[in-house]
């Protein structure tokens, strides 16, 4: 299963560059470290098994949590790019031709 | 004024009683950190005037006879948990001029205690490693023998600690961070119950294993300063309610001895014995019966849920929000270039073995199967820790190993956390407590003895930790 692995198509997934080098290094470690997590299938844990944890899903009353604005300015501090209260991006849609 | 021999009880005592000032407690901080950092490099950042101000106003809490458990009380900050206002990297390239908008609920409460926050110590990037050999900003070295690692990735906490540059530290522990840098520097160090700390402002690494913690000199002072960032926090929905905590009078120990057959270091199995025989003349019976079956697949179910939360965690960033950017023609070539740029090797790494686990056609193989066996390893302990009060092992296999022994070979490094991580895929909470020396070179390092206890069950690790220490004088 793990013999061939698709380090480019991961990183593609990833969106992470990498380089040639560190790609061929990946090429090894990546498939070593599978091949050794692969052992939890000698367990005979079955994956259908409920999980019993005291984690449940918390929600807040609806509304408005906060005064709009108050965070913005601290918030755009960090941001790259921004153009007045926005952040700016390179651009996602491409036009299709006509 | 020697602070290497300073605890929170004789720190709280002196100030008090005006004996000394905050302000002068800070300043002798800071000069043995003058002195001493350039070499050990534990903190990134000195928050030198910050500090001062900090100390000049719990002066002034403690003039107004206010003054509370932590008032005055330097403490190091992991560079993963925001304080407002100052830089937070994760030691990470991505993250290097990056200013936390947001006070961690932990930092929140400790500055209403009014501790002084005297700087952010050193880790691997993003919480990845064994060894703080993985920051972007170079390794931090152990205080006991500077050719070797302090452990990680709270390396830089633990250093600091051991070699009297702050009193307490917070770190961050996903799968040993914590424990295993305090069994190679020689302090006291305490993964809570996951839940117990608020992880509201911890830079996530695997949010499901994730949990903040204390560092420092003695069990009495990780107790103080645990008492003072645990509780609910609405703003984290994994964290516990505020219910009675267990308190019980510990008198059993177990020891899974299956677990300890191979890869440990002869004398620091032995030390462990020593340490067992201590406790057993103190009146602890000590069981060797106990098994954890699952136990030997920690470190596989491991390896998978964390590459899996770690990659999905590190998404956010990517250049748009925060952060390093790099510009390109594309959106995809600015993701990938900043992330390129910006992630060290064993970050990239981790991402990539996340997303092969997480990527359809192999989610039941890797990911649900670790997600199955991880049940398994949390149903073990509960059934174990129902027969004894603690179950007890050393921190690590081996002490403090070289600066770059084994930073080539990943799965070499993962296998450093072996005693560590079935902690954190059980939710409980452990303590690592220092059980004496070995001798490396003709350097004695440090060694840990770890006390892993139930759920909410840190009072009994305290107790049972104290009677570790008493044995170390």
């Amino acid at each position: 299963m793990t013999d061939d692995v698709d380090v480019d198509g991961l990183a593609k997934l990833a969106r992470l560059q990498v380089s040639d080098a560190e790609l061929k290094e990946l090429k090894r470690d990546i498939p070593a470290i599978l091949k050794f997590v692969e052992t939890i299938n000698v367990s005979s844990a079955g994956v259908a098994q409920k999980e019993k944890t005291n984690i449940r899903n918390v929600m807040r009353e609806d509304g408005e949590p906060h005064e709009s604005g108050i965070y913005t300015e601290q918030l755009l501090a960090s941001v790259p790019r921004r153009e007045g209260n926005r952040v700016a991006v390179t651009q996602v849609l491409k036009k299709s031709g006509h | 004024m020697d602070v290497a021999t300073l605890s929170i009880a004789k720190v709280r005592q002196a100030l008090d009683a005006k004996e000394y000032s905050a302000l002068e407690l800070t300043e002798a901080y800071l000069g043995v950190i003058g002195k001493k950092d350039n070499e050990i490099h534990a903190y990134l950042e000195v928050w030198g005037e910050a500090a001062r101000t900090e100390a000049r106003r719990a002066d002034e809490q403690i003039a107004r006879g206010d003054s509370k458990p932590l008032t005055g009380i330097p403490v190091a900050v992991k560079d993963n948990i925001l304080v407002e206002g100052r830089v937070a990297s994760a030691a990470s390239k991505i993250l290097e001029h990056y200013i936390a908008s947001y006070d961690a609920t932990v930092i929140k409460k400790l500055k209403e205690q009014g501790v002084v926050l005297i700087g952010r110590t050193n880790m691997d990037e993003f919480a990845l490693g064994v060894s703080t050999e993985y920051s972007a900003f170079g390794p931090t070295k152990n205080p006991h023998d500077h050719s070797r690692v302090p452990g990680g990735t709270s390396g830089g906490s633990t250093a600091a600690v051991a070699a009297a540059m702050t009193l307490v530290a917070l770190g961050s522990d996903t799968g040993g961070s914590i424990r295993q840098p305090s069994a190679f520097c020689g302090v006291v160090g305490l993964k809570p119950t996951y839940g117990a700390v608020s992880r509201y402002g911890l830079i996530a690494a695997a949010s499901s294993l994730d949990q903040i913690g204390p560092m420092g000199k003695t069990v009495a002072d990780v107790q103080t300063t645990f008492h003072a960032i645990q509780g609910h926090d609405k703003n984290d929905s994994t964290s516990l309610s505020d219910e009675l905590v267990e308190k019980k009078e510990p008198k059993i120990l177990g020891v899974p001895r299956n677990f300890l057959t191979k890869g440990i270091d002869a004398d620091v199995l032995a030390t462990f014995e020593k340490t067992l025989t201590l406790l057993q003349a103190k009146g602890y019976e000590i069981r060797d019966s106990i098994d954890l079956p699952s136990i030997h697949y920690a470190l596989a179910t491991y390896y998978i849920i964390n590459p899996a939360e770690v990659s999905t965690n590190l998404a956010r960033f990517d250049g748009i929000r925060y952060g390093l950017s790099v510009p390109a023609g594309s959106i995809e070539e600015v993701y990938a270039k900043t992330r390129g740029a910006g992630f060290g090797p064993e970050v990239r790494r981790r991402i990539l073995v996340g997303t092969f686990v997480l990527s359809a056609g192999y989610t039941d193989a890797y990911y649900r199967k670790a997600r199955a066996v991880r049940e398994s390893i949390r149903a073990d302990f509960v059934r174990v820790l129902n027969e004894v009060d603690a179950v007890v092992i050393p921190t690590t296999p081996t002490p403090a190993f070289k600066i770059g022994e084994k930073s080539q070979d990943p799965l070499a490094m993962y296998a450093a956390d072996i005693f560590t991580n079935p902690v954190n895929l059980a939710g409980i909470p452990a303590l690592s407590v220092p059980m004496g020396t070995v001798s490396r070179g003709g350097v004695e390092l440090p060694v840990g003895f770890q006390i892993i206890g139930r759920a909410r069950g840190e009072e009994v690790l305290f107790a049972i930790g104290e009677d570790v220490e008493k044995e170390q004088k």
